[in-house]
C-alpha cells in the first residue's frame, strides 16, 4: 500500500511539472494556433537562471534558503518571460500570416538555437543543483510518504492554476485573451490590441514554465541543456491528451500522463518510463484526436 | 464624418477595390448596395483597418486614419458589425457585450448602456448568461449590434445585418437601426444586398459594382432608377 501511495505521489509530482509546462503550449496554441516547440527550452532556461542566480547568492550571501529560492524564482520568471516574448517577436510574429507549417519549422529552429546556446554558454555536463527548499520539520525524511520538495511542487502548481484560472475568467486581459483566441478579426474590431495579448500570453506561459523548471531542478538536483527537450515533448503530449487549446485539459492531461508514467515505471519497468508518454500520444491521436476535454471545431454558419 | 478618397485595396495580387470615393455626413444613414463580390465587405474592412488600402486615404472627422491599426480606429469612435456577426461563441452574452465596451473605463455609463441595449433587445437580457454560440441567427445579429453599441460609437458600420434572417426579424432589425440613429444620433453606414429594405431607411445610397462606385444619389432617386430597379430591387 505504501508503495502504491508513493507511486501516486510521484505521479502527481511529475504531472504537476508537466502541467506547468503544458499550460504554455496550450495557451499559445489557443491564441495563435502554433505548437511552440521551443517552449521546453524556456523551461530549461528557467532552471538555469535559478541555478546561476541561486548559486551566486548561496556563495556570496548568507541569506536564508527560502529567500534565495524566492529571488531565484523571480529571476527565472523574469528571464524566461523575456526569452519567450523575444522569441515570439523574432521567430513567430513575422510569420503570422504564413502557412502554419512555416511557423512550426521556425519553432523547431528556435528550440535548437536555444539548446545549443545554453550548451555553449554553459556545458554539456549535468550540473548539480543544490536544493533551495529546506526540509519541513513535520516531514521526517525516510518515514513520511511525501518529501518536502514534492509537497512544495504540488502546492505551487495548485496555486498557479487557481491564479491563472481567475486571471482568464474574470480579468479584462483574460477576457481579451479568450476573445482573441476565438476570433482575431473581431477582437481587433472591438478594440483589442492583439499584439499585446499575444505578448502577454507568451509571457505568462513562459513564467509558468520557468516555475516548473526551478521546481524540477530542486527536485532532481541536477540539470543540463537538454532537460527541456524531453520535458517539452511530454508536456506537449499532455496538452494534446487533454485537448490542445483547453487549459483544464492541459492540467488533466498532465496528471494522467504523470500517473501513467509513474505506475508504468513502478509496476512494469522503469526502463520503459519514457515510452508510456508516446504510447498515450499514439492512442489519443487514433481514438480521440480532439483530446479528453478538447472540443471538435464546429462552426455555426 | 467619414470620407473615403480613391481607396484601392488588394488581396494579394487581386484588386478588390478600384478607387472608391464616398462620404458619410454626421447623423446620416448611408447605404452601400451591390451584388455578391462587388467589394462591399472589403470596403468596410478597409475602413476598419483590417484590410488597409494600398493607396488612397480614409478620413474620420477630418483625421487621416489610413493605415492606423484596427484597435486604434475603434478608439476614435468607429465600430463595425461585421458580416456573419462574428459573435465570440464561447463567451456568454454578457461577456460579449463586455468585450464591446473593452476600451471604456466608465463603469456607471456602461451599466446604463447595457440597460439601453437590453431595452432594444429584451431577448438578450433573458439570455445573458448563455454562451454566444448557442443563440439563434437573429439573436446573434441582435447581440452583434448591441456589442458594437457598447463601444458608444459615433459612427457604426454594418455589414449585411439582414443576411440569413427571417423577414419578420429583418423588419425588427431595420426598425432598431433607425431607432439607434434617431435616439443616439449615431451615424450609420450600412452595407446591404437587401437593397429594398436598406434604401427605405437610408438617406442616401451608393451602388458598388466590381470594386467601383457606379452610382450615388438620394435613396428615393435610387429606388426610382431603372437600372437599380432591375439589378437590385427585383422589380
Amino acid at each position: 500500500m505504501k508503495y502504491f501511495l508513493q507511486l501516486v505521489l510521484a505521479g502527481l509530482t511529475k504531472g504537476s511539472i508537466y502541467a506547468l509546462i503544458a499550460l504554455g503550449y496550450t495557451m499559445v496554441y489557443g491564441i495563435i494556433k502554433l505548437i511552440n516547440f521551443a517552449h521546453g527550452e524556456i523551461y530549461m532556461i528557467g532552471a538555469f537562471t535559478a541555478l546561476i542566480v541561486g548559486g551566486a547568492l548561496q556563495i556570496t550571501t548568507g541569506l536564508s534558503p527560502l529567500t534565495i529560492l524566492a529571488i531565484s524564482l523571480a529571476a527565472a520568471i523574469f528571464f524566461s518571460s523575456g526569452y519567450g516574448v523575444t522569441m515570439e517577436k523574432i521567430a513567430y510574429k513575422p510569420l503570422r500570416n504564413a502557412p502554419r507549417l512555416t511557423a512550426l519549422i521556425s519553432a523547431i529552429g528556435m528550440s535548437l538555437i536555444l539548446q545549443n546556446y545554453v550548451l555553449l554558454a554553459q556545458t554539456s555536463d549535468f550540473l548539480p543543483f543544490r536544493s533551495m527548499i529546506p526540509n519541513f520539520p513535520f516531514l521526517t525524511p525516510g518515514k513520511s510518504l511525501v518529501t518536502t520538495t514534492q509537497l512544495v511542487i504540488l502546492i505551487t502548481t495548485v496555486v498557479v492554476m487557481v491564479i491563472l484560472t481567475l486571471l482568464i475568467k474574470f480579468t479584462r486581459t483574460g477576457k481579451a485573451m479568450r476573445a482573441t483566441s476565438q476570433d482575431k478579426v473581431m477582437a481587433q474590431l472591438v478594440g483589442i490590441d492583439i499584439n499585446k495579448v499575444i505578448t502577454f500570453t507568451f509571457a505568462v506561459g513562459s513564467a509558468t514554465a520557468a516555475i516548473g523548471g526551478v521546481l524540477i531542478a530542486n527536485h532532481t538536483g541536477q540539470i543540463n541543456f537538454y532537460i527541456g527537450f524531453l520535458a517539452g515533448i511530454k508536456a506537449f503530449v499532455a496538452a494534446v491528451l487533454g485537448g490542445i487549446g483547453s487549459i483544464p485539459g492541459a492540467v488533466l492531461g498532465s496528471l494522467v500522463l504523470g500517473m501513467t508514467e509513474s505506475f508504468g515505471a513502478g509496476y512494469i519497468s522503469s526502463a520503459y518510463e519514457d515510452v508510456f508518454a508516446f504510447i498515450i500520444l499514439i492512442l489519443i491521436l487514433i481514438f480521440k484526436p480532439s483530446g479528453l476535454l478538447g472540443r471538435n471545431e464546429i462552426e455555426k454558419v | 464624418m467619414l470620407k473615403l478618397d480613391n481607396i484601392k485595396t488588394y488581396y494579394g495580387n487581386i484588386q478588390a477595390l478600384k478607387g472608391i470615393s464616398l462620404e458619410v455626413k454626421k447623423g446620416e444613414i448611408i447605404c452601400l448596395i451591390g451584388a455578391n463580390g462587388a467589394g462591399k465587405s472589403t470596403t468596410l474592412m478597409s475602413i476598419s483597418g483590417i484590410e488597409p488600402p494600398r493607396s488612397g486615404s480614409i478620413f474620420l472627422e477630418g483625421i487621416d486614419i489610413t493605415g492606423m491599426p484596427a484597435h486604434q480606429i475603434v478608439t476614435m469612435g468607429l465600430s463595425q458589425v461585421p458580416e456573419g456577426r462574428r459573435i465570440f461563441p464561447q463567451l456568454s452574452v454578457l461577456e460579449n457585450l463586455d468585450m464591446g465596451a473593452y476600451l471604456r473605463r466608465d463603469k456607471e455609463e456602461q451599466k446604463r448602456d447595457l440597460e439601453y441595449v437590453f431595452d432594444l433587445f429584451p431577448i438578450l437580457s433573458q439570455r445573458r448568461n448563455q454562451s454566444g454560440g448557442t443563440l439563434s441567427g437573429g439573436e446573434q445579429q441582435m447581440l452583434a449590434i448591441s456589442r458594437a453599441l457598447m463601444a458608444k460609437p459615433r459612427i457604426l458600420l454594418m455589414d449585411e445585418p439582414s443576411l440569413g434572417l427571417a423577414p419578420i426579424i429583418v423588419q425588427q432589425i431595420f426598425g432598431i437601426i433607425t431607432r439607434i440613429n434617431k435616439e443616439q444620433g449615431t451615424t450609420i453606414f450600412l452595407v446591404e444586398q437587401n437593397a429594398n429594405q436598406a434604401l427605405k431607411i437610408a438617406d442616401r445610397g451608393y451602388v458598388l459594382q466590381n470594386g467601383m462606385i457606379v452610382k450615388s444619389d438620394t435613396s428615393s432617386a435610387l429606388m426610382a432608377d431603372e437600372e437599380v430597379k432591375n439589378a437590385y430591387l427585383g422589380v
